[in-house]
């Protein structure tokens, strides 16, 4: 039986002015129900581009290349517009990365959280009320109240609760969060990890978390993907990742981690150099230039998927299984 | 709010000050003695000094404007030279036929600008948007005096679909109704173009915003995302220009009820500007000016609603 989620070899490149973006190259990944999986990397490595292709809401300039986006063994990216558009909402759901600007600044909070569940088929009355206990679950008390209020009147926190509630209520059999906590501050985003964490169990299908903060990875995830310049360099259960890191890139991330550092190391390490040019990626490795264990190979040719164990692989010329 | 309508009032109150201010200045700069264009070239001295006593020219300036202010606040304009009507009667009663005429126009504007400013959008990048882009600044660059003389020569000369001149007959709903599709129309149609590419331009904006991603992600209909989500925000900086536009239509309605001879303020303050009819001219001149500060300002507050963020900056 094939998984619930299942990304295979897929390549989506935008269409641009100085070059075409290569954003991802033949990402494959897979998610089972009830399975939280982690997405991180740095930035531009094109986590947002995989989750708006999870969702099946690629930018109009997005070209899909190469490979399939299959939930429950369909193909969502070959749909017709129409078809994706009654997956949307419904067994796909999205949390959005910045709560100031997720929702119209024109509406209440009720009205738009009241449209967002059309496919249900309920009427809007019955729908305020399902919206209402949802968001007592997400921890706000005045439900009613906040219902009422427009987004501006709500704090960035209360926002991402609505938001969460707003996703939570299509029931999806696959949720997506590109960095959901990214625009909060830290008090905020304890907050809603920890409310994140005390929901997995109302949540049947399979989550999806994009984030740059590993932190946010330890406290949520079962399995993690890192991803380095639109590819997926270390696929591995999240307590192999932090203390078994294969790929030389997690293993830089993790030492650069501000969570994980040890007493008395003062300054924060960085991974030197940048990520390359994804208009014209290289024909190796894409860490190679950055890597203190690169050769004339890892610059030349493609490196290989190597599987380290049940569970890891690494896409790594330097790792042996 | 209360604040900021307060505000917006006392500034419509203070531009009519200035206008009625500026007005006098002008009837004293226009070459011509009202006194002796009313009574024509046979007057005796005696007469004249009787309507120049009348019509209060005798006295001093800041005694006239006192006089024309405390008038004016009660509503009354004066008297006509010619029908020794009062000027506030004589407005009202063609007041209605241009307000009817740019209403209509307004409707044609507002209903075909939005329109296809929402089907430029929902088609952007193809055909049908580039086309109506044409149209569009062809319809703003041709000026409605030039729709009027071709429309009348193609509908009205030529098929006879539907009358050249005139209201229609009073009393006939239906004559009144076709005699005034020709002119509105006219008026109406470089602000459907205007219209058009604002109501495009803001919602193109809109459709960027995070939050219509938000919208379709939850796989809302795109007509509910364009209409509901997009149209709500896009149509407040529109809602300002037909304002403006309300002003450019009553102007454009001057030209219109001239080329198609219709009863109107036009008609009414071209006569009287010809035969120096003071007293109409600076009522009429007065109670347009009074009505479009209304509309701006009706305008402004319609704004500071629509938007609950204007509206909290307002309040607090
Ligand atoms: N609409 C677009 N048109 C052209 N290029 C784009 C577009 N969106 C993203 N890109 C490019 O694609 C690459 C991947 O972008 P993406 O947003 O997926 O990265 P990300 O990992 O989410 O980054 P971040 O952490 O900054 O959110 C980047 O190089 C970016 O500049
Ligand atoms: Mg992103």
């Amino acid at each position: 039986m094939s998984a619930l989620l299942e990304v295979a070899e897929l390549s989506v490149t935008y269409r641009a002015e100085g070059g075409d973006v290569n954003a991802l190259r033949g990402v494959s990944l897979m998610a089972e129900a009830g399975e939280v999986i982690g997405i991180v990397g740095e930035s531009g490595c094109g986590k947002s581009t995989l989750a708006a292709a999870l969702i099946a809401l690629l930018e109009t300039n997005a070209t899909v290349g190469t490979g399939e986006v299959r939930l429950n063994g369909r193909d969502i990216l070959s749909l017709p517009e129409a078809e994706r558009r009654k997956l949307r909402g419904h067994d796909i759901a999205m949390i959005s990365q910045d709560p100031m600007t997720a929702f119209s600044p024109v509406l209440t909070m009720g009205d738009q959280i009241v449209d967002f569940q059309q496919h249900s088929g309920l009427s809007r009355a019955a729908r305020r009320a399902r919206a209402a206990d949802m968001l007592r679950k997400v921890g706000i008390a005045d439900a009613e109240i906040c219902l009422r209020r427009y987004p501006h009147e709500l704090s960035g926190g209360m926002r991402q609760r609505v938001a969460v509630a707003a996703a939570l209520m299509a029931n999806p059999a696959l949720l997506v969060a590109d960095e959901p906590t990214t625009a909060l501050d830290v008090t905020m985003e304890a907050q809603i990890i920890h409310m994140l964490r005390s929901l997995r169990t109302e949540i049947n299908g399979a989550i999806v978390i994009v984030t740059h903060h590993l932190g946010v990875i330890g406290e949520l995830c079962d399995r993690v993907y890192v991803m380095y310049a639109g590819q997926v360099v270390e696929e591995a259960p999240v307590d192999d990742l932090y203390h078994a890191p294969r790929h030389p890139y997690t293993q830089a991330l993790i030492a650069c981690d501000p969570g994980a550092l040890g007493a008395g190391q003062g300054v924060l390490p960085t991974i030197p150099g940048r990520p390359p040019d994804l208009t014209a990626p290289p024909p190796g490795c894409g860490f190679a230039p950055r890597c203190p264990l690169a050769d004339g190979t890892c610059h030349s040719k493609p490196p290989p998927r190597v599987r380290v164990s049940a569970q890891q692989t690494a896409l790594c010329h330097k790792v042996v299984s | 709010m209360l604040g900021y309508s307060i505000k917006r009032v006392a500034l419509a109150l203070l531009i009519l000050v200035v206008v009625m201010l500026g007005m006098f200045a002008m009837v004293y700069v226009i070459p011509g003695d009202p006194a002796s264009i009313a009574l024509g070239p046979r007057a005796t001295p005696e007469l004249k000094a009787l309507l120049i006593q009348r019509m209060g020219l005798d006295q001093s300036l800041p005694n006239q404007i006192w006089h024309f202010f405390r008038a004016a606040a009660t509503g009354d304009l004066g008297i006509d030279v010619w029908s020794k009507r009062p000027v506030l009667d004589v407005i009202l009663e063609v007041f209605p036929k241009t307000l009817l005429l740019g209403a209509v126009s307004l409707c044609w504007a507002v209903v075909l600008g939005i329109g296809l400013g929402c089907l430029a959008v929902i088609w952007r990048g193809t055909f049908i948007d580039r086309l109506l882009g044409v149209l569009s600044v062809s319809m703003i660059a041709v000026p409605s005096f030039v729709i009027a003389l071709y429309s009348l020569l193609i509908f009205a000369v030529w098929l006879g679909w539907l009358p050249a001149i005139g209201a229609g007959q009073s009393g006939d709903w239906g004559s009144q109704a076709r005699a005034l599709i020709l002119p509105s129309f006219a008026i109406g149609v470089s602000w459907v173009g205007y219209i058009a590419r604002l109501v495009r331009a803001s919602m193109l904006e809109v459709m960027g915003a995070n939050h219509i991603r938000t919208a379709r992600a939850f796989g809302l209909p795109e007509t509910v995302v364009v209409l509901k989500y997009a149209l709500r925000i896009a149509i407040v900086p529109t809602i300002a220009i037909i304002a403006i536009g309300a002003g450019s239509i009553l102007s454009s309605a001057v030209f219109v009820e001239t080329v198609f001879s219709r009863p109107g303020i036009g008609t009414l303050i071209t006569g009287a500007v010809e035969k120096r009819n003071y007293p109409v001219v600076m009522g009429t001149v007065l109670f347009m000016t009074a009505f479009y500060l209304f509309v701006v300002t009706a305008a402004d507050l319609l704004i500071a609603r629509l938007d609950p963020r204007v509206r909290d900056v307002l309040r607090g």
